[in-house]
């Protein structure tokens, strides 16, 4: 009975959403007071609905409900509450319903955090994401229903979590991902609502900037959350792949990145407007492909959900609605704004431009790798793989060349600079750069590795400029502390999330670069070096968790002779389903990880183990954080807060001059 | 600029999703392997009895290869139809123990029932990358003269038998009728 009032309640949520996609906009279109103003409270009512729904979902899975479909292929009385309350988007419907949950908590916000703006504004922004919310749950209700029930007979027993998935960073990935991905839905509807209404102006741009910002800071994090627990979980020892799963992310991403750069171009300056909401409509595009791609079983891949060609379609459809349909509106109403271009060749105008440039090719070229082989197949009936040189071989020059530019681009001035001013302000740094990036890795390693040359230059070149700018910013205050207060928390958004790309860079630099890896064949006692590491094999031990059994073996390290403590990986049978499953034991560090995972059991008690040294690694992650931190420093600043005032009173205004008109 | 620029972006969208549409009713799983056409590589290893075995010693008739392993739970849904087609003598299936524990492979057998003709035990893959499997379950229709003619990843059950296989050892009879 209770998973049928989840299914109710994902049916009145529907209804809702049906009635938010059309009556505000309508509204909006006629000027109807009543018909926009209805737009907030549909959204708190879709908001309920779906929350229902998804703790049902939730409850069927903590009270072992096995009548339900989705919860039988995906839990198991054993599996530990934990997982079982979160192996809700353990598959494909399940977090399907966590998708549209997540644009409900998104469009609840907007509803709230929206007094700034005109009524007829959100009343279309809420009616844009009605209609997605719409497609979403018709999807749901239509194809892939997570409150299916198994009659007449329901299993005794539930088919288990996938053991890949029984780990924290399955409770935090994908949450977080799906939170950054749908983020973008919103940035999305407000370039939508600025096309209808035709206002695409200063204030679209700055009502836009804190959406984007957060969503690409959350979206950050669930990124590198995804690279992180791929890392220690999946046993390979790297933290990205090119994984057709996982590069729709990173699309987005890069979209996402030039999007937030170009907005700050859209507000300050007026210009770049079509390109802009272009960019909005790309991002939240790519969000909708990551989707399609892993659902439809377009493509193989460790991460992809069951296929099934009727889902595929039906994604597809919502994919030709809702971005066939805003690139249509776009080809309409986006010549009609005109932008003011007055800057120069050489000015913050074109670095920003230049910016936007290399991210959309950075984000082409992933996409066009992603998709090369399903289009191989499509042409020739051959398959093919594109593998990871491809993407390196691409992706690596061009965010070297975007480092160089953001070298340069906050010390730019709007509309024009001088390139002898430039040349002035960044001679000595470019020179220090190059001087620390040869010296500092040649003294450290003892050896030339040009790599670790080109890496540390980057980042010396990130870090100086930055710190220059910030120098000639605060030189005419009377003292630097008073200069460092008088900076506004976007300008220290910016900068944090730069000095983030730095720590980025030497971090994936460096693990590329330095890592060392053996694959033995150990007997109890024995050792190897790994590096400078020393790995002693101890023994093994048969140990017993809550769903499954383990051999879980005993490693003491050293390095140069002294202790740095054991590492304990097992290597686990999950009982429901006999899959076995490595568990490597980290030593996670600065400077460096070790790692090791055990194969299997060969005779004499000897096991066959991978021992890595990845040393930097968790500078990709720490990057990643400050990029993240930056993004939602910037979203908080004043400035956006202040909109409101000088909102009303630009009102207050216009109506002055309409009573005067009229009178 | 002109107007029509700006409908680029929603044409490039619509020739996409033309191609996303195509690629929905193609089946990444469909590899086809190097050696379609192809004789099987020569080896020289051991059932998972214990006997020697070679190229010499497969039948010399039309027969299923089947890649499987005690590990595998999609090879538990094929098992039914793979007993079916041995007991039936529809045709002769051998086994690759693929990257499987001896002992483990036994008991499998013993436990579900062995609808081999023999199993060719592959502990290290190495048979298997010579063969470029993909990996558990994974089955080839090998000819008379021992060439590769056909190769269907992941399960093989009572519908991909009449849809593919049926349909693939026909032609292959035709063929043979024929010269």
């Amino acid at each position: 009975m209770i998973p049928e009032l989840g299914q109710f309640s994902l049916i009145l949520a529907f209804c809702l959403s049906i009635l938010l996609g059309s009556v505000p906009l309508v509204g909006a279109a006629k000027g109807n007071q009543l018909w926009m103003s209805l737009a907030r409270p549909l959204t708190a009512g879709v908001f309920v609905f779906l929350s229902i729904s998804i703790l049902i979902l939730a409850y069927a899975f903590v009270t072992d409900d096995f009548s339900v479909q989705f919860v039988a292929q995906h839990s198991n009385t054993l599996l530990p509450a934990r997982y079982k309350m979160t192996a809700v988007w353990g598959g494909h419907e399940g977090s399907f319903l966590l998708w549209t949950f997540m644009l409900g908590g998104w469009m609840l916000a907007v509803s709230i955090f929206s007094k700034s703006m005109p009524i007829d504004f959100v009343a279309r922004v809420l009616g844009v994401l009605g209609i997605l919310c719409t497609a979403y749950i018709l999807f749901m209700l239509a194809t892939s229903n997570p409150f299916d029930r198994i009659v007449p007979l329901p299993p005794q027993d539930g088919a288990d979590l996938n053991s890949a998935l029984q780990d924290i960073g399955f409770i935090i990935h994908p949450p977080t991902l799906y939170m950054g991905y749908v983020g973008f839905s919103v940035v999305f509807a407000f370039a939508i609502a600025a096309l209808l209404s035709g206002r695409l102006d200063a204030a679209w741009a700055r009502w836009s900037r804190p959406w984007a910002n957060v969503s690409w800071a959350i979206l950050t994090i669930g990124i590198a959350l995804g690279s992180w627990w791929a890392y220690y979980e999946l046993g390979w020892g790297g933290w990205w792949a090119w994984d057709p799963v996982e590069n729709p992310p990173l699309i987005t991403w890069l979209f996402g990145t030039a999007l937030i750069h170009s907005l700050a171009v859209t507000e300050k300056r007026g210009v770049f407007k079509s390109w802009t909401v272009l960019l909005a409509i790309l991002a939240f595009s790519g969000s909708l492909l990551g989707t399609f791609i892993t659902r439809s079983g377009l493509l193989t891949s460790v991460h992809a959900f069951a296929s099934d060609p009727s889902r595929g379609v039906f994604i597809l459809g919502i994919l030709g609605l809702a971005i066939g349909g805003s690139l249509i509106l776009f080809a309409f109403r986006a010549p009609l704004m005109k932008s003011n271009f007055g800057f120069d060749l050489v000015s913050r105008e074109i670095l920003l431009l230049t910016n936007n440039v290399i991210l959309v090719v950075a984000s082409a070229s992933v996409f066009l790798g992603t998709l090369f082989p399903m289009l191989y197949q499509a042409i020739t009936d051959d398959l093919i793989s594109i593998g990871p040189p491809y993407f390196n071989a691409i992706f690596i020059p061009l965010m070297a060349l975007l480092v160089l530019v953001l070298g340069v681009g906050p010390m730019c001035r709007w509309k024009k600079t001088s390139v002898s001013y430039l040349i002035e302000q960044l001679g000595k740094i470019a020179l220090a750069s190059l001087a620390i990036g040869v010296m500092l890795p040649t003294i450290i390693l003892l050896q030339v590795s040009w790599v670790a040359i080109v890496a540390v230059t980057l980042a010396a070149w990130i870090v100086l400029s930055m710190l220059k700018d910030m120098a000639n910013k605060t030189s005419n205050k009377a003292t630097r502390l008073a200069g460092l207060r008088g900076l506004s928390l976007s300008y220290y958004g910016m900068q944090t999330a730069h000095f983030g790309m730095a720590l980025m860079l030497i971090g994936v630099a460096f693990t590329s670069e330095f890592s060392e890896e053996k694959s033995v064949l150990l007997a109890p006692g024995e050792g190897v070096d790994v590096g400078s590491y020393n790995f002693i094999f101890n023994d093994t031990q048969s140990i017993t968790g809550p769903n499954y059994v383990a051999n879980q073996a005993d490693f003491s390290v050293s390095k140069n002779g002294n202790s740095l403590g054991n590492l304990n990986p097992e290597r686990r049978i999950y009982l429901a389903t006999g899959t076995p499953s490595t568990e490597m034991a980290i030593d996670a560090g600065f400077f460096r990880d070790l790692f090791v995972t055990l194969g299997e059991e060969k005779e004499n008690n000897a096991w066959t183990m991978t021992i890595y040294v990845k040393p930097f690694i968790r500078w990709i992650w720490l990057g990643a954080i400050f990029m993240a931190f930056g993004g939602t420093v910037a979203a908080g600043d004043k400035r956006y807060r202040r909109v409101r005032q000088r909102y009303l009173k630009r009102e207050e205004q216009a109506s002055a001059i309409n009573l005067q008109l009229a009178s | 600029m002109s107007r029509f620029n700006f409908f680029i972006p929603a044409i490039g969208f619509f020739v996409l999703s033309l191609i996303l549409w195509r690629g929905l009713y193609l089946d990444p799983k469909e590899l086809p392997s190097m050696l379609i056409d192809k004789p099987m590589p020569e080896f020289a290893l051991t059932t998972v009895d214990g006997n020697e075995i070679s190229n010499a010693d497969l039948p010399n008739r039309m027969f299923l290869l089947n890649v499987w392993g005690s590990y595998c739970l999609p090879c538990l849904i094929e098992h039914p139809t793979l007993m079916r087609l041995a007991e039936e003598g529809e045709i002769p299936v051998i086994g690759i123990n693929y990257r499987d524990k001896k002992q483990l492979a036994l008991g499998w057998l013993r436990d579900n029932g062995n609808p081999f003709t023999f199993s060719i035990l592959d502990e290290s893959g190495r048979f298997g990358i010579d063969l470029g499997v993909y990996g558990a379950p994974e089955t080839y229709l090998v000819d008379a003269d021992g060439v590769i003619r056909y190769r269907h990843v992941s399960v093989l059950d009572e519908g991909v038998w009449q849809q593919d296989f049926l349909p693939a050892i026909n032609k292959l009879q035709a063929e043979s009728y024929a010269q």
